[in-house]
C-alpha cells in the first residue's frame, strides 16, 4: 500500500467519523433541544405538545397546595408567575431543599391536559439568593425589572414581591 | 503577618516565573547550558515560594484569621477542622492558588528528572510550564487575590456552603487539578517540540507517562466527583451532562485519545504532528473548563460565584495560549515529515480508530455544551441541551469504540489480518451475548441496559483474552505461562486491566438502567413495599450536628417481619449561610444500592423518595480500576528508565 493510499484511507475514515458525529448531533438536536419558555410566552403560543421544555418564574404566594395522587404518590400543584400569567403546574417528586412561595423556580416538563404544566423536574437551587437567569429573564420580558435601571434586585427582595396581576 | 507573607510570596513567585520562562527559553535557543541550567533552579524556586504562599492561606484558615476576607466569605470557627482545611480550596481564590502549586509541582517534577544539566527540550518544557504559572499568577494577584484583608474584621465567617463540607468533594478539587494540570505539562511537551522541530519516540518516552498520571487524575476527580453528586445532591443520578461535568470530561477524552496516540509515536514514531495537536487540545480544554467552571456564564447545577472579570481574564488567557500555540503548530508543523507506515488494519490504524472515535465524541459533548452559551449571545433565545441529547449522540460512537477497544489490543503492529483476531475473540463475543440474553431474560426486555452488559461483559472477557493471548496460556505448559505472566510488562498488564475497568463502569451504568424508585408518604409506623423489602417509618426528629440541625427520618427494612437493617435521611438546616441540604440515606452491599432520601413533611406524613440501583457502586469501583490500570503502566520499568535516556543523545553542550 503506497503512502497516498494511506492518507487517502485516513482521510476517508475521518471525513466518516465526522460526518456521522455531524449527522448524530443534528438529530439529536432536532428533537432534544430544550426551549424556556415564560408563563406570558404559553399564553401567547401554545406550546407544541408532547415536546418537553422549561418553565419558569415566581412560585405565586398562596398557591402551592399539597394533595395524594390516585396511585398514592404525593403530588404538589403550584402556579408558576411572571408577574402577568400564571401557569399551573403539577410535580410529583422530592423537591429541592429552597422551594419556596415567591422564588424563583425553573421547571423541566411538558403540557398535559387541562392547560397544567407536567413537571418532571423541578430544579434545584443550592443559594438562597441566587436567581436563575431564565427567571430574571422572564421577570424583565413581563416589565418587572429593567435591566437599562441596573443589576436585578436581590433575590430575597423578589421573594416578597407579590405577583402583579394582569391589568393591574 | 502571615496573609501579607503569602501575599508576598506570591508576588515573588510572579518574578520568578517570569525569569523561568524567559531564561531557559533563551538558553536553549542560544545553546547556553548556563542559562538552560538556570531552568531547576528557578522551578524550585517557584515551587517554595508557591508552597509558602498556600501554607499561609492554609495557616490563616486553620486559625480563622476573619481579617482575610477569603476567610470571611468560606469559613467559619464552628467547622471542623478538616473542612476548615480543604474550604482553602472550596473557593475560587485558593482554589486558584492550589492549580498553581500543583502546576509548579510538576515543572519542579520535570526539573528534577534532570541529574546533571537539563536537556534543551526540558529547558523549554519548564520554560512553557513558567509561562503558564506566570499567567495564573498574574490572574491571581489582579482578579482573585486570596489574601484581601477586611477593616474591622467581622466576629465571625459566613461559612463554607453546606454542600461542600463533605470528605469527596474535599479530594474532587485537587485530583482534578493533578489532570487539568497534568495536561498542561503535555502541552509544554508539544510546545517545546514544536519550537525545536522535532518529535521524535524519546519525546513520545517523555510526554507517555504525563498523559498516563494526567489522564489517571482526571480519571479519579471525575468518578470522585460523580459519587459525590450521586450521594451528596440525594437526585439519585451519577451523571447529569451538565456542563460543568462536560467541562471536566472534555479534556478527560482529548487526555484518553492523546494517551493512546503517544503509544504510537513512542513504538512506531507515526502520528506524531496529531499527537502534538491533541496535546494542545487537551489543554485547550483544560483551560476552556476552568473558563466555564469559573466565569460562571453556563448555567449549572454547581453554581460558583460567578465574577465577569474573571471570565474575560481567562477567556484571554486561553486565547493567549490555545491561540499562540496553534499558529506555533501552523508554522512549524509542516516541517515535520511523517515517518512509520502501517497497514489501515494494524494497532496503529486502531489506535486511529480510537482517536478518531473519542475526538468526535468530544466534539459531540463540545458543540452540545456550547450552543446554548452562543445562541444566548447571538439571538437572545434561551435554550438548553439536556441528557436526552447527549446519550443520542454519543451512545452511537461509544458502541464502536467499545467493540474496538477489544480487537486493537489484540493486533500486531503494522500489519494485521481481521480473521486471526476474530479467532481469538469468539469466546468474548460468546460471554457478550450471553450477557446479552441473560439481562434481557432477567431484567424483562430491557434493550439499552442489556445491551450495556453485553458491553461491559464484551470488554472485561477481552481484557482477559488480551493477557492470555500474550502468555500463552492453554497453549504452553502452565509452568511456563506464569513465568510469561511475571515477564509481562507493567504497561501491558495496565492496558488490560484499564480496559476491564471500563467494562466495570459499562456493567454499572447498565446496572443503574434499571433502576427503580417510588415515592411514598407515609406516617410513622407505617410500612411501604419496595424493592423487596418492607420499609417501616419508626419516627422523624430533630437531631444536632456540630454545625447543623437535621430533621432525621428513621427507617428500618424487614424481610418477612424481620428487621434487616436501618436508614435515616435526613435534611439538614446550616444556620450559618442558612441553607438546607438533603442528607441521603443509602446502604450497599456493592451488588445493589439502597437509597432513601427524606422529603417534605406535611400533615404528620413524612414524604419519602426511595431507590433501588443495581450494581451502582460499580460505575466508581470500574473508574477506579482504570486509574489503577493507569498507575501500573506508569510503573513499568521502561518508561521509568526511557525518560532520562533522551539526555545523552540530545545534550550537545
Amino acid at each position: 500500500m503506497t503512502r497516498k493510499r494511506r492518507r487517502l484511507y485516513i482521510l476517508l475514515l475521518c471525513a466518516i467519523g465526522l460526518g456521522t458525529a455531524t449527522a448524530l448531533t443534528l438529530t439529536a438536536f432536532q428533537d432534544n433541544l430544550v426551549f424556556f419558555r415564560s408563563p406570558s410566552d404559553i399564553v401567547a403560543e401554545a406550546p407544541p405538545p408532547g415536546r418537553n421544555f422549561r418553565l419558569g418564574g415566581l412560585v405565586e404566594q398562596g398557591s402551592v397546595e399539597r394533595l395524594t395522587g390516585q396511585d398514592g404518590r404525593p403530588k404538589i400543584t403550584f402556579r408558576v408567575t411572571d408577574g402577568n400569567n400564571a401557569i399551573s403546574v403539577q410535580f410529583s417528586g422530592v423537591l429541592p431543599d429552597l422551594f419556596r412561595e415567591g422564588q424563583g423556580v425553573v421547571t423541566l416538563g411538558q403540557m398535559g391536559p387541562g392547560n397544567i404544566f407536567m413537571a418532571r423536574e423541578v430544579l434545584a437551587r443550592h443559594d438562597e439568593n441566587y436567581m436563575p437567569p431564565e427567571v430574571a429573564d422572564a421577570l424583565r420580558r413581563s416589565g418587572h425589572w429593567n435591566p437599562a435601571s441596573g443589576d436585578p434586585p436581590p433575590a430575597s427582595q423578589w421573594n416578597t414581591l407579590e405577583p402583579r396581576r394582569q391589568g393591574s | 503577618m502571615i496573609p501579607e507573607l503569602g501575599h508576598f510570596a506570591l508576588a515573588m513567585a510572579l518574578a520568578l516565573a517570569v525569569a523561568q520562562t524567559i531564561l531557559p527559553l533563551l538558553g536553549a535557543q542560544r545553546r547556553d547550558a548556563r542559562l538552560m541550567a538556570m531552568a531547576v533552579p528557578l522551578a524550585n524556586g517557584v515551587l517554595l515560594a508557591v508552597l509558602t504562599a498556600f501554607a499561609a492561606l492554609t495557616v490563616s484558615y486553620a486559625v480563622n484569621d476573619t481579617s482575610v476576607l477569603n476567610v470571611v466569605q468560606n469559613s467559619h470557627s464552628a467547622k471542623p477542622m478538616l473542612y476548615k482545611i480543604t474550604g482553602v480550596w472550596g473557593n475560587h481564590e485558593g482554589s486558584m492558588v492550589l492549580w498553581v502549586l500543583v502546576l509548579a509541582i510538576c515543572a519542579g517534577a520535570v526539573a528534577g528528572f534532570g541529574r546533571e544539566s537539563p536537556s534543551a527540550l526540558q529547558a523549554r518544557v519548564i520554560a512553557v510550564l513558567g509561562s503558564i504559572g506566570a499567567g495564573f499568577l498574574l490572574f491571581i494577584l489582579l482578579t482573585s487575590n486570596p489574601f484581601d484583608r477586611v477593616w474591622p474584621p467581622p466576629p465571625d465567617g459566613q461559612g463554607l456552603n453546606p454542600l461542600l463540607q463533605d470528605i469527596g468533594l474535599a479530594l474532587h478539587p485537587p485530583l482534578l487539578y493533578m489532570g487539568y494540570v497534568g495536561t498542561a505539562v503535555t502541552f509544554a511537551f508539544a510546545i517545546a517540540a514544536l519550537i525545536e522541530g522535532r518529535v521524535d519516540a524519546a519525546w513520545g518516552a517523555w510526554v507517555r507517562p504525563w498523559a498516563l498520571a494526567s489522564w489517571a487524575f482526571l480519571t479519579m476527580g471525575i468518578a470522585l466527583g460523580s459519587w459525590w453528586a450521586y450521594y451528596e445532591l440525594g437526585w439519585g443520578g451519577y451523571w447529569f451532562w451538565d456542563p460543568v461535568e462536560n467541562a471536566s470530561l472534555m479534556p478527560w477524552l482529548a487526555s484518553t485519545a492523546l494517551l493512546h496516540s503517544a503509544i504510537v509515536v513512542e513504538k512506531r514514531g507515526a502520528l506524531k504532528i496529531w499527537t502534538v495537536l491533541l496535546a494542545l487540545l487537551a489543554f485547550a480544554l483544560s483551560m476552556l473548563g476552568t473558563f466555564l467552571v469559573r466565569s460562571g456564564v453556563l448555567n449549572s447545577v454547581h453554581t460558583f460565584a460567578a465574577d465577569p472579570a474573571r471570565g474575560v481574564f481567562i477567556l484571554g488567557m486561553l486565547g493567549v495560549y490555545v491561540g499562540g500555540a496553534l499558529a506555533l503548530f501552523a508554522w512549524r508543523a509542516p516541517g515535520m515529515t511523517p515517518q512509520g507506515f502501517f497497514a489501515p488494519l494494524s494497532r496503529e490504524g486502531m489506535l486511529v480508530l480510537n482517536n478518531l472515535l473519542l475526538c468526535c465524541i468530544c466534539a459531540v459533548v463540545f458543540v452540545g455544551t456550547l450552543y446554548p452559551l452562543f445562541l444566548d449571545l447571538l439571538t437572545d433565545r434561551l435554550i438548553s441541551v439536556g441528557p436526552p441529547f447527549f446519550n443520542l449522540a454519543t451512545l452511537p460512537l461509544a458502541l464502536p469504540l467499545i467493540a474496538g477497544m477489544a480487537l486493537g489490543p489484540l493486533m500486531p503492529w503494522k500489519r494485521a489480518e481481521l480473521w486471526p483476531v476474530v479467532q481469538r475473540l469468539w469466546w468474548v463475543a460468546i460471554v457478550a451475548l450471553g450477557a446479552f440474553a441473560l439481562a434481557m431474560a432477567i431484567a424483562g426486555q430491557k434493550f439499552w441496559p442489556a445491551l450495556g452488559f453485553a458491553a461491559g461483559m464484551w470488554l472485561i472477557a477481552a481484557a482477559h483474552a488480551d493477557v492470555l493471548e500474550r502468555i500463552g496460556a492453554f497453549r504452553v505448559p502452565v509452568r511456563t505461562a506464569l513465568a510469561r505472566a511475571r515477564g509481562l510488562p507493567r504497561a501491558a498488564w495496565g492496558a488490560a486491566i484499564a480496559h476491564a475497568g471500563m467494562g466495570v463502569t459499562a456493567l454499572g451504568i447498565a446496572g443503574m438502567g434499571l433502576a427503580t424508585e417510588t415515592l411514598v408518604g407515609v406516617r410513622p409506623g407505617e410500612t411501604t413495599r419496595f424493592a423487596g423489602y418492607e420499609w417501616r417509618l419508626d419516627q422523624v426528629r430533630d437531631y444536632q450536628g456540630p454545625n447543623w440541625t437535621a430533621r432525621r427520618a428513621e427507617i428500618t427494612l424487614l424481610v418477612d417481619g424481620r428487621e434487616v437493617m436501618r436508614m435515616a435521611p435526613q435534611r439538614r438546616f446550616f444556620p450559618i449561610g442558612r441553607t438546607t441540604t438533603t442528607e441521603a440515606s443509602i446502604r450497599t452491599n456493592l451488588v445493589r444500592d439502597l437509597y432513601a432520601v427524606l422529603g417534605e413533611e406535611r400533615d404528620g406524613q413524612a414524604v419519602l423518595r426511595l431507590h433501588h440501583n443495581p450494581l451502582a457502586p460499580w460505575i466508581w469501583i470500574g473508574a477506579f480500576i482504570m486509574a489503577l490500570g493507569g498507575g501500573i503502566s506508569l510503573s513499568d520499568r521502561r518508561i521509568r528508565i526511557a525518560a532520562p535516556s533522551r539526555k545523552a543523545a540530545a545534550l550537545p553542550a
